[in-house]
């Protein structure tokens, strides 16, 4: 207990202090998450509502397929991107192991899933309610999709901010990809792993307490942003 | 692009015939109203009319077919109005915007058709959170702003309150002296004998009789009619 105590203090201490050990490991995080979620919503959104609006043969499959990769543990896609990216492997050449770079590829393969997933959910909803009415305004395919990209947009954003939650806290994708190199691919999570095992506790939970206040803000600001939204266009 | 032709025309889902082998031709001029018990076809009726549905047996042929791709000549009004989430005015906007109107005149058509259904103070208003009569005005708006010549409604009142029924009574009133064919479906006795020229009166997915306003509501001559109009006659 008195551990934990004085640990919670230094790390306070850590924190208030804004120290540039705890800056750095905090921004390479935020950046390489922002980034990672950046392409996953470049990607995962237009894929939502092509999915959403379109009747393929093999659509069912898809949304199937997609719902389960939801669940893709983080480790195994390290492990994908290391082998893709590694020495040996067939983008060895691009020299992309233990950057930063490896570390958004691998948080974009691990949530692009989610936002094409849970846009495609909140884009079909509207779709149910929109159909009629924008093909009887002779909407096409494409037009319908970019309309409803647009009406969903706040349910959108709260999606979007999902993914980021789940991109920051993920530890073993980038543990795997980035190797946890101080100063350059050291981000929260892999720092709070090794300092822990290090027996650094208050650096690891100076560390964890800003993590937690980042994704409580984030989902704060999601559920803020829904709420407003609903508020003033109903 | 009138007369509008059904032929044979059949619709069958599920198992079910919904519309079985109408036969008729809808004229220019008049306006006409599908009556009939719950159930018996009436919004499959039109739906197929304006290509929501395809038949699945028979036809439905429009007068010069090829123009009706090359500009939207007709426009369809639901019972529920589906709004999307921008202004009101921006709603009569975006539905110009997909027929290939200017942005210029899409704004000028827009002011004047707001103006025209009284809600030139709520134009720059979220149009989903509008009252159900506003809404339903702004539906019949953004149709109006389109200048079709065949606009259909699907039980344009069905949810509305006397004073906001009285409203789009006089609207739909007004969108036909502008020189637009209404076709429209009612459960309202009243309101087909206020609005209706001429009765189409369905029954079981078919057509079992056709007549003027007068003639209808006076001498009915089939059975099911007499029926319809015994049972719901106040």
């Amino acid at each position: 207990m008195n551990d934990l105590s004085q640990a919670l203090a230094a790390a306070t201490h850590l924190v208030v202090s804004a120290d540039a050990n705890l800056l750095v490991i905090v921004s390479r995080s935020l950046q390489v998450s922002f980034a990672a979620v950046l392409i996953a919503a470049a990607i995962g959104l237009p894929a939502g509502a092509i999915l959403a609006t379109t009747r393929i043969p093999g659509r069912q499959a898809v949304v199937a397929l997609l719902n389960a990769l939801m669940g893709l543990p983080p480790v195994v896609v390290g492990l994908l991107v290391y082998l893709l990216l590694s020495r040996a492997g067939p983008l060895g050449e691009l020299g992309l192991l233990f950057t930063p770079t490896a570390m958004i590829i691998a948080q974009a393969v691990l949530i692009t899933p989610i936002v094409a997933a849970l846009s495609r959910q909140v884009i079909e909803d509207a779709w149910r309610e929109y159909e009629e009415q924008l093909r009887s305004l002779g909407a096409g395919t494409m037009a319908a999709a970019i309309t409803l990209l647009w009406d969903t947009r706040f349910a959108l954003a709260t999606v979007v901010l999902a993914g980021f939650g789940r991109a920051a806290a993920e530890v073993g994708a980038v543990m795997i990809v980035g190797g946890n190199i101080d100063g350059v691919t050291r981000v929260m999570t892999t720092a709070i792993a090794l300092e822990t095992s290090k027996g650094d506790l208050p650096l690891a939970l100076a560390l964890g307490i800003v993590l937690v206040a980042i994704i409580l803000s984030v989902n704060l600001l999601a559920h803020w942003v829904k709420l407003i939204a609903q508020r003033h266009y109903g | 692009m009138l007369p509008l032709k059904l032929e044979a025309l059949g619709f069958a889902a599920g198992g079910r015939e919904i519309i079985k082998s109408i036969t008729c031709e809808i004229h220019s001029g008049t306006r006409t109203v599908i009556l009939g018990p719950n159930g018996a076809g009436k919004s499959v009726l039109m739906r197929l009319c304006h290509g929501l549905l395809q038949p699945t047996a028979g036809l439905v042929t429009w007068m010069q077919e090829g123009a009706i791709r090359r500009v939207r000549r007709q426009a369809m009004v639901f019972q529920r109005p589906v709004m999307l989430r921008r202004s009101a005015m921006g709603n009569v906007i975006y539905a110009l915007k997909l027929a290939g109107i200017a942005a210029e005149e899409s704004r000028l058509r827009a002011e004047d058709v707001l103006e025209a259904v009284g809600l030139a103070n709520v134009a720059t208003r979220p149009a989903r959170v509008l009252s159900g009569g506003e809404q339903q005005r702004l539906a019949l708006a953004r149709a109006w702003a389109l200048g079709p010549e065949v606009l259909f409604l699907d039980e344009p009142t069905a949810n509305l309150d006397p004073n906001a029924t009285r409203d789009i009574e006089s609207i739909i009133s007004a969108i036909h002296a502008s020189g637009t064919k209404i076709i429209m479906t009612t459960h309202s006795l009243g309101q087909a004998r206020r609005l209706g020229d001429e009765i189409l009166f369905l029954s079981d997915g078919q057509l079992v009789e056709r007549a003027s306003v007068e003639i209808f509501f006076r001498q009915p001559q089939s059975l099911e009619a007499i029926a319809f109009l015994r049972g719901e006659l106040p």
